[in-house]
């Protein structure tokens, strides 16, 4: 890092609103096959070094591949749920190029007719406003081995176990104008292909992954100024934090008198800064050419019929109905409806407590996703099933407890995976909604406490709480409270 | 054992071992000696497999007795060393892969396996098939049996003077531009390159896929029916390999071929043509016309421009083809590398030879960004012309024969000097791998003691029929059993 | 057609191919000399024809099912590899 850029000052708004950022992403998800794309070895991660590179992963002389199956109707599938068109001819292409992870000396994807063409993206923006962002295509690849370069002096170890891994490379056109925007973009596709059951989303372990491709122009220009293109970007936070990185870098290089190179270049999350790729600085030359080894994937109509009759409940689609069956508002209903898991967690709560479809989403987004987000667990994990917690709001809902003794028994339940009622029963947190126990208790505060009696009846309204809450304090808090008011206000009057 | 039984075709071996008249064994050790005395003079194989050979023989001794195994159980041959073959080395003619011991064998391997077939020893071959002479192997040169100053042709220069010398009764080869074709013309043996997708192309090193094609080289069109039908068929390892039923090709060899339309490539009784070898060509068209069959001249008028058509295509796919040659996984690996850079191009560069490193730099060349729609493109357009061509003609013909080679086998040295005129001795044979037709040569004579190739080309699918054209012809005939002098 | 010095030496570097400086002039007059006679293609009209790919017309990629097939065989895949260590293939170190 060079001193200007370490001591590089914070850009104030005015100053930055004189550009316009330009983005495109390019989204690398891994399919969830069982095989590979062109091979019958497992994908699995975390196997032994190459225990998981048969021949044909191996580029060993005179394999050849063959389709998997699934992996096209993968690509299928996520075509159709972002309307896009399915090319009913598409070719796989060679892309040439020496690198050690690649290990034929040439990649199989696609390039002149990908599977997928034209489609696009709905996001929403923090401020509640629709985007909808392009996407350009999305074609069927086979990722790449990984050079490991730790604990090996002076020398980089291959592993080939991901080489053949089959990916749907999704390109969107260069519609986002914020580092924001792209992390919207990037999480609704990672919803959508989760949804799908095409990709299990895992970004550590390198299953979804983008290449962002950045570049500023002077706001009104019309011409896109000259890209850099980020590489291998595997969290959202590091999308964002990359392309702001990016965007002050370059707007800084052009201020300065200097030109945006088109290079591609590698975010370092211990430095939070981008820099340029020596092993790619050479204009790459990958002389593409149609794979004589495979044949045109040819789709019929049936075979697309079938894999569109497949299809789930999209995101999109269920936050409508989620808006219209359980009248949440759209930010709660996008908020459930982020994973599959999530929304099928919300509506089996939902249906145990048919009345209470808001309280059932409070508690959801609220306390059972504050826990789970403490102790790092996911929503089907199986930690508290949803007839636990719907047995909890069904005794908040009778009004058996109040909301805040709900939350006690809630912590009880997380800690010790009993039932609400177990734990109610056994702290003995039942609301007293007994109408003489609870005048019992008004009348032994009302005669400790004469002075404030006094005073409430000359006119201290103000009092009121006070009197509130000796009672509450009195039965441990669970007094009802809509009984207890009723019941102090005439006591109170005398 | 009793001198003479080299001479006999591969039917009549299968036949002898079934009958028993000789074991496996013994006609194994029979061609193993042969192939050991020739290897100073011909230099016709680059491994020799006693012990392997050996051991399959006497297994498949115990089938026969048992009355068990395939329907080549104990015949012996060769594999052009293309074919990858599980624990023995598998060079390609290159020294590229000097050590590399294949752990698997090609589809067309494990076929023969199955049909109970010995393997002799790997072929010679060109380097990565690359070659009309034999001479760009990394192992040296094969020499012709007929003659030893002269070239065999190539890439399959090993297999097709085993067989021209009675080395092995058949050899596996490999055609991509006219590599099996070729060879057999010029030493005077059967060569038949059967349509793409016929024979699967797993395991076999590719050069240019898209033109690759496994076939055999044998002494008799008889001989080569046996073989295709054992090895070819559909491989779920290849996606190129069709899905269609194999036929008996031995049951229809006999057909008649009374009003067989015969057209006679115009193309290539050219100027290029040698008139001798016109005259053998010519001689042979009046036999079939004996036979029964009709001539008449057909004109496929883009077939001129397969040879440039093909020096876009091929060199363009076997540059990517043997990017993995790379020191990393297998191969040659140069000594103490610098850097990655340098681990790849000393590897590459050590371990490719002249012609394989003039071929890549071609295709990398007509695949570079800018030029590929002028080169690649465009030779891919031409080929749907020259496909066209020979689709037109066939709609009037059963068959087309001419010339395999315009002239008989040249001078070892004589064109290496000029990578130019080495492919135009492919400009006959070409057009059928640009189209992925089923071609064959036959021997049709002699001039001034070398053999001549009559080329027969037939629409896809029709082995059959090829080889049953080619089979009458050699029951009238007989420059297809003859042998040269020293190894007769 | 005739190529550069320059143009061999990218070509050869493209293709990760060293050559000894001798051999440079070698390729050059080969290589010009190849593409004078591809430059025949350009006799052709080819205005309205489609590029052939592939040898069999009609013919469309199978798809297989996906299925786990094979298992680990890298101590022998690896018996051909020039440098090996805990099961990774070794390069010189790769800078990224």
């Amino acid at each position: 890092m060079s001193v200007s850029e370490a001591s590089r000052p914070e850009r104030t708004t005015t100053e930055a609103s004189a550009w316009e950022t330009v983005i495109g992403l390019e989204i690398h998800a891994q399919l969830a096959t069982k095989s590979k794309i062109f091979s019958g070895s497992p994908i699995a991660y975390g196997a032994p070094p190459n225990a998981q590179a048969n021949l044909v992963d191996l580029g060993y002389p005179g394999v050849l591949p063959v389709l998997n199956a699934e992996a096209v109707r993968m690509a299928v599938k996520f075509g159709l749920a972002i309307g896009a068109r399915i090319a009913a001819h598409s070719v796989f292409a060679r892309k040439n190029y020496f690198y050690p992870d690649l290990p034929k000396g040439y990649q199989i994807s696609q390039y002149e007719l990908p599977i997928v063409g034209q489609g696009a993206i709905e996001i929403v923006l923090e401020d509640g406003t629709k985007k909808r962002v392009g996407v350009t295509r999305a074609h069927l690849e086979e990722d790449a081995g990984k050079s490991l370069h730790e604990g090996l002096p002076g020398v980089s170890g291959i592993d080939l176990n991901r080489a053949g891994t089959p990916l749907v490379e999704i390109v969107s056109e260069p519609d986002m104008r914020s580092a924001k925007e792209a992390v919207a973009y990037m999480k609704k596709v990672h919803t959508l292909v989760r949804y799908l059951e095409i990709c299990d989303g895992n970004m550590q372990e390198g299953s979804f992954r983008c290449d962002a491709n950045v570049s500023v122009r002077r706001r009104g220009a019309e011409k896109f100024g000259t890209r850099a293109e980020i590489k291998n970007l595997n969290s959202f936070r590091f999308v964002e934090k990359a392309i702001n990185y990016e965007v002050e870098r370059q707007i800084d290089l052009i201020e300065s008198g200097g030109k945006v190179k088109q290079e591609t270049r590698l975010y370092d999350p211990d430095k939070g800064e981008t820099r340029s790729m020596r092993s790619k600085e050479e204009a790459n030359d990958y002389r593409y050419f149609p794979d004589p080894d495979l044949l045109p994937v040819v789709l019929d109509e049936s075979l697309i019929a079938d894999v569109r009759a497949s299809l789930p409940e999209l995101p999109d689609q269920k936050a409508v109905r989620f808006s219209s069956q359980y009248g949440l508002s759209a930010y709660d209903a996008g908020v459930l409806t982020a994973s599959r898991e999530l929304a099928a967690y919300y509506e089996d709560v939902a249906r145990e407590v048919p009345n209470e479809p808001k309280l059932a989403a409070n508690w959801v987004m609220g306390e059972l996703a504050a826990a789970l987000n403490k102790d790092g667990l996911e929503i089907n994990g199986g930690k508290l099933p949803a007839t636990q917690l719907a047995g909890l709001l069904k005794r908040i809902a009778e009004q058996t407890i109040s909301g805040k003794i709900a939350k006690e028994v809630f912590e009880a339940m997380w800690a010790s995976g009993a039932d609400a009622d177990a734990i109610i029963e056994e702290k003995g947190l039942k609301q007293i909604t007994d109408s003489s126990a609870i005048e019992r208790a008004i009348d032994e505060v009302m005669a400790k406490n004469p002075g404030q009696l006094a005073d409430y009846r000359s006119g201290k309204d103000k009092l009121f709480g006070f009197f509130v809450g000796q009672v509450m304090k009195a039965t441990q808090g669970k007094a009802n409270p809509a009984q207890l008011n009723e019941l102090l206000k005439k006591k109170l009057q005398g | 054992m009793s001198n003479g039984i080299h001479r006999k075709t591969l039917a009549q071996l299968a036949a002898g071992l079934r009958a028993k008249e000789f074991s496996s064994a013994e006609l194994t050790r029979l061609y193993l000696d042969r192939i050991e005395a020739s290897q100073p003079a011909l230099n016709a194989f680059i491994s020799v497999t006693r012990d392997q050979a050996m051991a399959a023989a006497e297994a498949a001794d115990r089938d026969l007795a048992a009355a068990r195994g395939g329907r080549l159980a104990g015949v012996p041959i060769a594999h052009k060393d293309i074919f990858c073959t599980a624990g023995v080395k598998t060079t390609c003619g290159s020294r590229m892969l000097d050590n590399f011991v294949s752990p698997y064998d090609a589809t067309l391997v494990a076929k023969l396996k199955a049909a109970g077939v010995v393997m002799l020893g790997k072929a010679n071959m060109d380097e990565f098939a690359m070659g009309s002479s034999n001479e760009t192997s990394f192992y040296g040169p094969v020499r012709n049996p007929w003659n030893t100053d002269l070239v065999p042709g190539g890439s399959s220069g090993g297999s097709a003077a085993a067989v021209a010398a009675r080395l092995a009764p058949a050899a596996t080869a490999t055609d991509t531009g006219g590599s099996i074709r070729q060879p057999a013309a010029l030493c005077g043996v059967t060569g038949l390159k059967p349509t793409y997708g016929r024979v699967s192309r797993y395991g076999m090193i590719a050069f240019a896929s898209s033109l690759d094609q496994g076939g055999i080289i044998t002494a008799t069109a008889e001989d080569a029916a046996l073989i295709l039908r054992e090895m070819a068929g559909f491989d779920a390892n290849d996606s190129t390999s069709v899905d269609t039923p194999v036929p008996d090709y031995a049951a229809s060899l006999d057909a008649p071929l009374a009003g067989l339309k015969i057209g006679l490539l115009k193309e290539f009784f050219d100027k290029g043509l040698d008139p001798e070898n016109e005259r053998r060509i010519r001689e042979a068209l009046a036999t079939y016309e004996k036979l029964g069959a009709s001539l008449r001249e057909v004109s496929l008028p883009n077939l001129p421009l397969s040879v440039p058509a093909y020096y876009v295509v091929a060199p363009a796919e076997c540059s990517s083809n043997l990017a993995r040659f790379d020191g990393v996984r297998f191969g040659h690996r140069c000594k103490d590398p610098r850097d990655l850079l340098d681990l790849y191009k000393r590897s590459r560069g050590e371990g490719f030879g002249a012609e394989v490193k003039r071929r890549i730099m071609t295709g990398t060349y007509v695949l570079s960004a800018g030029y590929y729609d002028a080169y690649y493109l465009k030779a891919q357009k031409v080929r749907q012309l020259i496909t066209t061509d020979f689709t037109r003609a066939f709609g009037e013909v059963d068959v087309l024969m001419g010339p395999t080679t315009p002239t008989t086998a040249f001078a070892i040295g004589a064109k290496t000097s000029d990578p130019i005129t080495m492919y135009l001795n492919d400009i006959y044979t070409i057009g059928a791998n640009l189209a992925g037709l089923p071609a064959m040569s036959i021997p049709c004579g002699f001039v001034q003691g070398l053999p001549v190739g009559l080329q027969l080309v037939g629409p896809h699918f029709s082995e059959a029929k090829l080889l049953n054209v080619a089979h009458l012809y050699q029951r009238e005939t007989e420059w297809h059993s003859r042998v040269p002098e020293r190894y007769a | 057609m005739s190529l550069t010095r320059e143009q061999i030496e990218n070509i050869a570097h493209l293709a990760r191919l060293e050559l000894q400086p001798h051999e440079v002039p070698v390729y050059q007059e080969s290589l010009s000399r190849i593409l004078d006679l591809v430059g025949e293609l350009d006799r052709a009209d080819t205005a309205s024809v489609a590029p052939m790919a592939h040898p069999l017309p009609g013919l469309s990629q199978r798809l297989r099912a996906d299925a786990i097939t094979e298992q680990d065989h890298h101590e022998l895949y690896q018996q051909n590899a020039p440098q090996v260590a805990a099961g990774l293939y070794l390069v010189p170190k790769v800078i990224e």
